[in-house]
């Protein structure tokens, strides 16, 4: 049973990555937001092949377990670098794009030295030790990351629809992958329980980001004010 | 330690982002006029009633699921949940805050509203490109 949830969860997750890109394409807001789509296409197909994989090899394999950490890194460093794409249309007014990139490539190296730091400690497996490190670490660096860009566009007053809730359903992605790394870290027995888990927050992102693209056109227009938590 | 700060600190940023992520769908939806023929099954006129939202969504159910929609009921519906919770709650302590789920909840019910009206126009187009071919 455990098996037939992840793969259902599993098919809706690679159908709504599929949705993303086809409702961006078909809303003419592909190359608006370049890097979320393509982080999406390229999610789609690092979903495939982890399909093919585990359909060969099994879902415990060290195949499926190397090839699932590895690209998995290397997709947070996707999305990360996606997320400061967002900061520059926030700041695009302020033409503050090169400081933007400057800043985002700072901290990643920042992010993965202070992984390296950590991980040096233990000799075994140092390369994967260091991949599995830095992509939960990016997670939460994403999620402060969101979370000051959540800040900007009420300080800024930003007003588009879409924008906005692009970020949001990022910060609450960025929040779920967190929770879920914390507490796999504070009860490592429990980690079989999980595996769905990360299944069910992998199919919020492409789910928002292909309604934000479907229902909402770039021109609409919201207060932001009236969505904060404490209201300004 | 260190997982422990993360855990707290991603549940606290969780529940902001979740509940300002339901504030903008909401947000989105509640300029969208709802027809005479859904204010008539709903029995929405002006204001919707948290109340009804349960109502709503069982009619959302009778109809041909939209995979785009999905995030955003399912969304809704925990928030809903999440108000209730508040409202059965925290609101008997404090009561402003009754008001103010109470306002949300119906907000919920009108957002519900509309996803019903697009399923309906969906639905439609799909039984006239039925009908076409």
């Amino acid at each position: 049973m455990p098996g037939l949830l992840v793969n259902i969860l599993w098919l809706i997750g690679i159908l709504g990555e599929a949705a993303v890109v086809v409702c961006a394409i078909k809303k003419g807001a592909f190359r608006r937001y370049l890097l979320l789509n393509l982080y999406m296409a390229g999610l789609l197909c690092v979903e495939l092949v982890r399909y093919k994989i585990v359909s060969e090899y099994g879902l415990k394999s060290t195949q499926f377990i190397y090839f699932y950490f590895y690209s998995d890194a290397i997709l947070t460093i996707f999305l990360y670098f996606a997320l400061c794409t967002l900061y520059s249309h926030v700041f695009s007014e302020m033409k503050a794009e090169r400081y933007v990139r400057m800043g985002a490539l700072l901290l990643l190296a920042g992010t993965a030295l202070f992984t390296y730091a950590v991980v040096m400690q233990s000799t075994a497996k140092l390369l994967t030790h260091f991949v599995i490190e830095l992509s939960q670490n990016l997670y939460f660096v994403g999620l402060i990351l969101t979370y000051i860009l959540w800040g900007a566009i009420l300080k800024l007053r930003e007003t588009r629809t879409r924008l906005i809730q692009l970020v949001l359903s990022l910060g609450v992605y960025f929040s779920l992958l967190a929770v879920n790394y914390a507490v796999r870290n504070l009860y490592p027995s429990l980690s079989s329980i999980f595996i769905p888990l990360v299944q069910l927050c992998g199919i919020f992102l492409p789910m928002a980001w292909a309604y934000a693209f479907w229902h909402l056109p770039e021109e609409a227009r919201l207060v932001p004010a009236r969505l904060a938590v404490i209201p300004r | 330690m260190m997982a422990g700060i993360i855990l707290v600190c991603s549940v606290v940023f969780l529940l902001q982002f979740f509940v300002s992520y339901c504030r903008s769908l909401i947000a989105a939806s509640i300029k969208h006029p709802l027809s005479a023929e859904v204010q008539d099954v709903t029995g929405i006129k002006s204001t919707a009633e948290g109340d009804d939202f349960t109502r709503v969504l069982q009619l959302l159910q009778l109809c041909p699921e939209r995979p785009e929609d999905r995030s955003g009921i399912q969304a809704i519906g925990t928030y809903f949940n999440l108000l209730s919770f508040v409202r059965a709650t925290l609101a008997r302590i404090i009561p402003s805050l009754r008001s103010w789920t109470e306002t949300e909840r119906g907000q919920c019910t009108y957002f519900a509203a509309v996803t019903l009206e697009r399923r309906i126009a969906f639905s439609r187009d799909m039984f006239a490109q039925q009908l076409e071919s």
